[in-house]
C-alpha cells in the first residue's frame, strides 16, 4: 500500500494539522516508510494470527466507583483562554471545514 | 387509515442512549450529578489534559452488562474501547471513548405488544461511551449555525453513556412507543439510570424510512433527533413518516439526512448540515486494556435481573385475572407496578376492585395535579385498607370517592379521613331500624304504595332515610329494612 500527497493532506485535514508545501513533502516521505515498514509485516503468513490490539498481558483493569475531589472552578478555568459566565468560551462552531 | 397509506411501509430503528447513574463519572471519580455550577466537576482526566489517564468504572461495566442482559443481548467475550476522533469544544480531548467493531454486549431482542398483536424488536448492540459537556450557543437566537460564539461547561463531560441500537424492526409510531416504553421500565427496574427524558439521561433518535410496500431497497434513511418524550417520539416519526409518504407520492426523491423535530409545532425540519461523510478514524483506545468479563461476573449479573416487562405484562395477567388495557397502565413503569404490587398485596379480596380504584379514580387525582402514581400522598396499603372499608360496610362507594380524595391531600389513613370527615356509614340495625321507622311513620301514603306491590316507591323511601341520616345509612341495609318492614 502506497500513500500519494493527497491522501496525506487529507489525513492532515481530519487531524486539523496546518501543513505548509515543504511540511506536506516531509510528511509522505515519512509516512511512505512507516507504511514500507507495515508492508514487511503483512507479507507474513499470518493466518490464525488473532489481531492485537495491546502490547501488555493484561486485561480487566477497572477502579471502583467511588468519588474523588474534582478540581475548583478556578483551577478548571484557569488555562481557558476565554472565560464567560464560569464556562469555556469557544469561538463561533464551523459546521464544515471541507 | 387512508388507501394512501397501504401503499407505503415504514421501518424504523431506534438509538438510545441512556446515562447511567453512577456516583462516579466513567473513567475519574468527578460526581455524577444533574445540573449545578458549571465547571464545579472536573478533573485532568475528563478534561482531556495532556497526561491524564483514564480508568474505566467498574460499575458502569456492571450496568451495562445489566442492560444488555435484560434485552436478552448476548456478553462479547472480548471486548474493547476505541478512540472516535472528532473535534467539537463539547469532547475537550478531540476524541470521545466509545465502542466500535467490539462492544460489550450484542445481538439482543424485546418483545413488544400492542394492537398490532406481539412483535420482536433486536437489539443489535448495547455498547458504553462517554458524554460530552455541554455547550450554549450565543447570539442567532441559541441556534448553533447562526451564533456568534459558544460556552462550554465540562460538568457533564465523562459521565458514563449508554448507547442501545435496535435493529430496523418497528414498523410504526406506536410500535416504537411501546419499546420505548418497555426499554425505559426495563432499566428503570434495573435501577442504573434515572432515564428521564426531560432531563436528557434518556435520549432517543430515530431513523425512519419509508418505502413502498414489498420493495427490496430500503427508502432514504431520515435521521430524527431532539424528542424529549415518549409523546414527542410519536409525534416526530407520525409526522415523518407522513411527510415522506406525500413526497413519495408527489414522485420526490428522499434525500438521507438529519432532521430537528420542533416540540412547539410538532413539525422536523432539515438541520442545515454540510452532507460530508464523518471519517472518526477509529482506533484502540491504547490507555485501557481489553475487557474480558469472567463468567462468574455475567452469571451473577444474569441472576440478579429483575422481571422483564413483558413477563410481568404475563404474570399480571394471569396472577391478578387483569385484561390487557388495565396490564398495559400499569406496567408502563416499574415504579407503577411496584405500587400496585403492594397495595394488592394488602388487601385480601380480589386485586382487581384495588386496579378499579387505581384507574378510575387514583389516576384522575394524579393527572389533575401532575403526578406519577409512585409520587402521590397515599401509600399501597392505605389505598388496600380504603378498599377494605367498603367491604366491610363501614363507608359506601360513595363516601369512598371522598375519603379518597382526602388521603390524597393529606397522605393520612382512610380510617383517620372518615372519623374527620363525619363520614362513617352507620351500619348498626338498631339506628338505622329506628331511623326507617320514622320514615314510614311520616309517609304513611308512600309506605301504603310498597305495602300493596308498587315496590317503585321504595327507592323514595331510601332516599328519605337517607337524608334524615346525613347519607351515613348503609343504603343496602335501609333498602332491606323497608323491605321487610312493608311485605
Ligand atoms: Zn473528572
Amino acid at each position: 500500500m502506497s500513500i500519494d500527497r493527497k491522501a496525506v493532506d487529507h489525513v492532515a485535514r481530519l487531524a486539523r494539522l496546518d501543513l505548509s508545501e515543504v511540511e506536506l513533502d516531509v510528511m509522505l516521505t515519512e509516512l511512505q516508510e512507516i507504511l514500507g515498514h507495515a508492508e514487511q509485516i503483512q507479507a507474513l503468513d499470518l493466518d490464525g494470527v488473532e489481531p492485537m490490539s495491546h502490547s501488555v498481558p493484561m486485561v480487566n483493569s477497572m477502579r471502583p466507583d467511588e468519588v474523588k475531589l474534582s478540581l475548583t472552578q478556578e483551577e478548571a478555568l484557569a488555562n481557558a483562554p476565554e472565560v464567560e459566565d464560569h464556562r469555556f468560551k469557544v469561538p463561533r462552531i464551523m459546521e464544515d471545514e471541507g | 387509515m387512508t388507501q394512501v397509506q397501504d401503499l407505503y411501509e415504514t421501518t424504523v430503528g431506534l438509538e438510545i442512549h441512556v446515562e447511567l447513574s453512577t456516583a462516579s463519572k466513567m473513567f475519574c471519580g468527578c460526581r455524577v450529578s444533574f445540573g449545578g455550577d458549571p465547571n464545579t466537576r472536573t478533573c485532568p482526566v475528563c478534561l482531556g489534559m495532556p497526561g491524564s489517564l483514564p480508568v474505566p468504572n467498574e460499575k458502569a461495566i456492571e450496568f451495562t452488562m445489566k442492560i444488555g442482559l435484560a434485552l436478552g443481548c448476548k456478553i462479547a467475550e472480548h471486548s474493547l474501547f476505541h478512540r472516535k476522533n472528532y473535534f467539537y469544544p463539547d469532547m475537550p480531548k478531540n476524541y470521545q471513548i466509545s465502542q466500535y467493531d467490539s462492544p460489550l454486549c450484542h445481538e439482543g431482542a424485546v418483545e413488544i405488544s400492542g394492537d398490532w398483536g406481539t412483535h420482536k424488536v433486536g437489539i443489535t448492540r448495547v455498547h458504553l461511551e462517554e458524554d460530552t459537556g455541554k455547550s450554549i450557543h450565543i447570539g442567532g437566537g441559541g441556534r448553533i449555525a447562526d451564533s456568534d460564539y459558544s460556552l462550554e461547561d465540562f460538568n457533564r463531560a465523562g459521565t458514563p453513556l449508554v448507547e442501545i441500537v435496535s435493529e430496523p424492526d418497528i414498523r410504526s409510531a406506536d410500535e416504537a412507543r411501546a419499546f420505548v416504553t418497555d426499554l425505559r421500565a426495563t432499566i428503570e427496574a434495573l435501577g442504573v439510570s434515572d432515564v428521564r427524558m426531560e432531563e436528557g439521561s434518556m435520549r432517543v433518535d430515530a431513523n425512519v424510512s419509508v418505502r413502498l410496500k414489498g420493495a427490496k431497497e430500503f427508502g432514504a434513511k431520515v435521521e430524527v433527533k431532539n424528542m424529549n418524550s415518549i409523546r414527542s417520539v410519536v409525534r416526530a416519526l407520525e409526522y415523518e413518516e407522513e411527510r415522506q409518504r406525500k413526497a413519495l407520492d408527489a414522485g420526490e426523491m428522499l434525500v438521507q439526512e438529519t432532521r430537528h423535530f420542533d416540540e412547539k409545532t410538532g413539525v422536523t425540519s432539515s438541520m442545515r448540515t454540510k452532507e460530508y461523510a464523518f471519517d472518526y478514524r477509529y482506533f484502540p483506545e491504547p490507555d485501557m486494556v481489553p475487557f474480558e468479563p469472567a463468567e462468574t461476573w455475567v452469571g451473577s449479573i444474569r441472576e440478579s435481573l429483575p422481571e422483564r416487562p413483558a413477563a410481568r405484562r404475563a404474570r399480571f395477567a394471569e396472577e391478578y385475572g387483569l385484561g390487557a388495557k388495565d396490564v398495559e397502565v400499569l406496567t408502563s413503569s416499574f415504579k407503577a407496578a411496584q405500587w400496585f404490587e403492594a397495595a394488592a398485596a394488602a388487601y385480601p379480596g380480589d386485586a382487581k376492585k384495588v386496579v378499579n380504584w387505581i384507574i378510575a379514580d387514583l389516576f384522575g387525582l394524579l393527572n389533575e395535579a401532575g403526578l406519577e402514581l409512585w409520587e402521590s400522598k397515599i401509600a399501597p396499603s392505605q389505598l388496600a385498607n380504603l378498599v377494605t372499608l367498603i367491604d366491610s360496610g363501614k363507608i359506601s362507594g360513595k363516601q369512598a370517592k371522598l375519603v379518597l380524595g382526602g388521603m390524597f391531600e393529606t397522605g393520612n389513613d382512610p380510617e383517620k379521613v372518615v372519623a374527620e370527615k363525619g363520614l362513617e356509614q352507620v351500619s348498626d340495625a338498631g339506628a338505622i331500624e329506628a331511623v326507617v321507622d320514622e320514615v314510614i311513620a311520616e309517609n304513611a301514603d308512600a309506605a301504603g304504595k310498597v305495602r300493596s306491590g308498587n315496590l317503585g316507591t321504595i327507592g323514595f323511601l331510601v332516599g328519605q332515610v337517607m337524608k334524615k341520616s346525613k347519607g351515613k345509612a348503609n343504603p343496602q341495609m335501609v333498602n332491606e329494612l323497608l323491605r321487610r318492614k312493608l311485605s
